[in-house]
């Protein structure tokens, strides 16, 4: 797995101080004290702060083993305004949307839904890691959808190993093959009749700001 | 019988073409009208909500409207939404938008620049709960003609069909598929793995973590001695079947595991013809296992 530097640490390469290159702690001065309730406020109320770090949800989390930060941690740090750290973190685009954590969480915190924010969060400021295959996967998913108003799985697969892994898409040729020889694949584009009215829709809903309770 | 809407979502137009067509089949055999959604558009999935909150919420909530239109006799309209996804999704935006006024309100604004207008009246069901609930597993059985007596059925629900919102089953446990499989005669191998997830696009995105989620699941069916595995959600389905081959060869396994829709084993349990049913499409193919269930009775060869 790539690791983005040793967990724990916090990279500071604006610094001048050799020493304060990688340290353990960060300062508050060096965090945005406002993110954990900007963030709690976009994933349906305040319950975000309400978490008690007892850990169930990394513990439910059938993904937590390849993560950077536990699920746990990742809220923990958003509360406490560690920004930079959890928008740049794998985490956040690991998450499958299984909602285990969700249906078990005392606290009743939508994490799935604070997940989908960081996310979002992330894209929009530009600073989730570029080369990782998740987000390039959402979005070639989105421009599909956005312009034909159904998803074409082929075309989809092609054009994300186009972008990310052109050998992996020879590795999986022959899976393609197979289905392609049951009837399963197809490279027609399943487009909707009134796509101009749901692009309308769509151009509409963009302009809207996101969701804020 | 009432008459269902039915909301294919983009996978039962392709890899899913199996479950669209034995989930018809069956609806058929029961004497119950299903018709397609008029020009429906793509759910968003998880994807679209990675993105933008705001379009992924309109696009799901256009389908729920078009619902509302397509019935025309004033009858409250019931979306059968057969992929655990789409289902998810569509019923998470409905109780989002009910919830939260300030969803409701964009979304509602987005919907009038395409003069549609949104009143919540659509029911989005799964055919699972379709079939226990409305039609019944009693009627079910009855109408068995190849009982599927001492096939041991590991059932698969995935993740989205009930976390967190569906109200037909428990989030923790949920047993409908298994008293189904009992109702056509099948015994259902006890598997605590049913609703953990099948790692969704991660197969494809990151297989390193993937594949092996998808091999915890049929390592410990294969452990638990089920015979087959039977799925109601396309993702799941072609997880579990189609990555079999690549898990042997990285991990050292030894799987071969036929992997179904549930539909599929009913329209068998109904004796219905295979090439209705997408048999022919399975990579791993069940025929064998089905060909040694002789009028109820296991023959052994």
């Amino acid at each position: 797995m790539i690791s983005l530097f040793p967990l724990g640490f916090v990279e500071n390469k604006s610094s001048p101080d050799p020493r304060d290159k990688m340290r353990k702690i960060k300062y508050e001065s060096e965090l945005d004290l406002k993110f954990g309730e900007q963030m709690a406020a976009k994933a349906y109320g305040q319950k975000l702060l309400s978490c008690i770090q007892c850990g169930t949800c990394s513990s439910t989390c059938p993904l937590s083993d390849y993560m950077d930060y536990t699920p746990r941690k990742i809220i923990a740090m958003t509360r406490e305004g560690f920004r930079d750290e959890v928008l740049n973190s794998l985490t956040i685009w690991l998450c499958s949307s299984c909602y285990a954590c969700t249906v078990k969480c005392p606290r009743q915190i939508h994490i799935t839904d604070v997940m989908y924010t960081l996310k979002r969060e992330a894209i929009a400021r530009g600073v989730y890691p570029k080369r990782y295959p998740i987000p390039i996967f959402s979005r070639e998913f989105f421009n599909i959808v956005r312009k034909q108003g159904r998803n074409s799985e082929a075309i989809l697969l092609i054009k994300f190993y186009l972008k990310t892994n052109l050998f992996m898409m020879f590795k999986q040729a022959f899976m393609g093959l197979r289905l392609m020889r049951t009837g399963r694949f197809s490279f027609k584009r399943d487009k909707i009749e009134r796509i101009d009215k749901l692009q309308r829709l769509l151009k509409a809903a963009e302009s809207i700001e996101e969701v804020r309770t | 019988m009432k008459k269902y809407l039915y909301y294919p979502g983009c996978s039962l137009h392709s890899t899913g073409k199996a479950y669209e067509e034995s989930m018809l089949s069956v609806f058929r055999y029961l004497n119950v009208e299903v018709e397609e959604l008029k020009d429906w558009n793509c759910c968003g999935a998880t994807s679209y909500a990675s993105i933008d909150e705001v379009q992924a919420f309109s696009l799901a909530a256009r389908n729920l409207v078009i619902a509302e239109n397509q019935n025309g006799n004033g009858e409250l309209p019931e979306l059968l939404t057969p992929c655990n996804a789409c289902y998810l999704v569509l019923t998470k935006t409905q109780k989002y938008m009910s919830t939260y006024p300030h969803v409701k309100e964009k979304v509602d604004q987005a919907l009038s620049a395409a003069s549609l207008h949104y009143e919540g009246k659509t029911k989005v069901r799964h055919p699972l709960d379709v079939i226990a609930n409305d039609i019944g597993l009693k009627t079910v059985s009855d109408m068995v003609k190849k009982n599927l007596q001492g096939l041991r059925v590991a059932c698969y629900y995935g993740c989205q069909i009930v976390r967190p919102f569906a109200d037909f089953d428990d989030q923790h446990n949920p047993m409908t598929m298994d008293h189904l499989v009992s109702a056509l005669g099948g015994e259902a191998v006890d598997w605590p793995l049913k609703t953990r997830c099948c790692s969704g696009s991660l197969t494809g995105t990151i297989p390193e973590a993937g594949l092996r989620l998808n091999r915890r699941l049929l390592v410990e069916a294969v452990k638990r001695k089920a015979e087959m595995i039977i799925t109601c959600c396309p993702l799941c389905q072609f997880n579990l079947e189609c990555f079999q081959d690549k898990i042997n060869a990285n991990y050292g396994e030894n799987i071969h595991i036929p992997v179904m829709y549930f539909t599929q084993l009913m329209g068998v349990a109904f004796g219905l013809p295979e090439g209705d049913l997408g048999i022919q499409r399975l990579f791993v193919k069940p025929s064998w296992h089905l060909s040694s269930q002789k009028g109820g009775v296991k023959v052994h060869a």
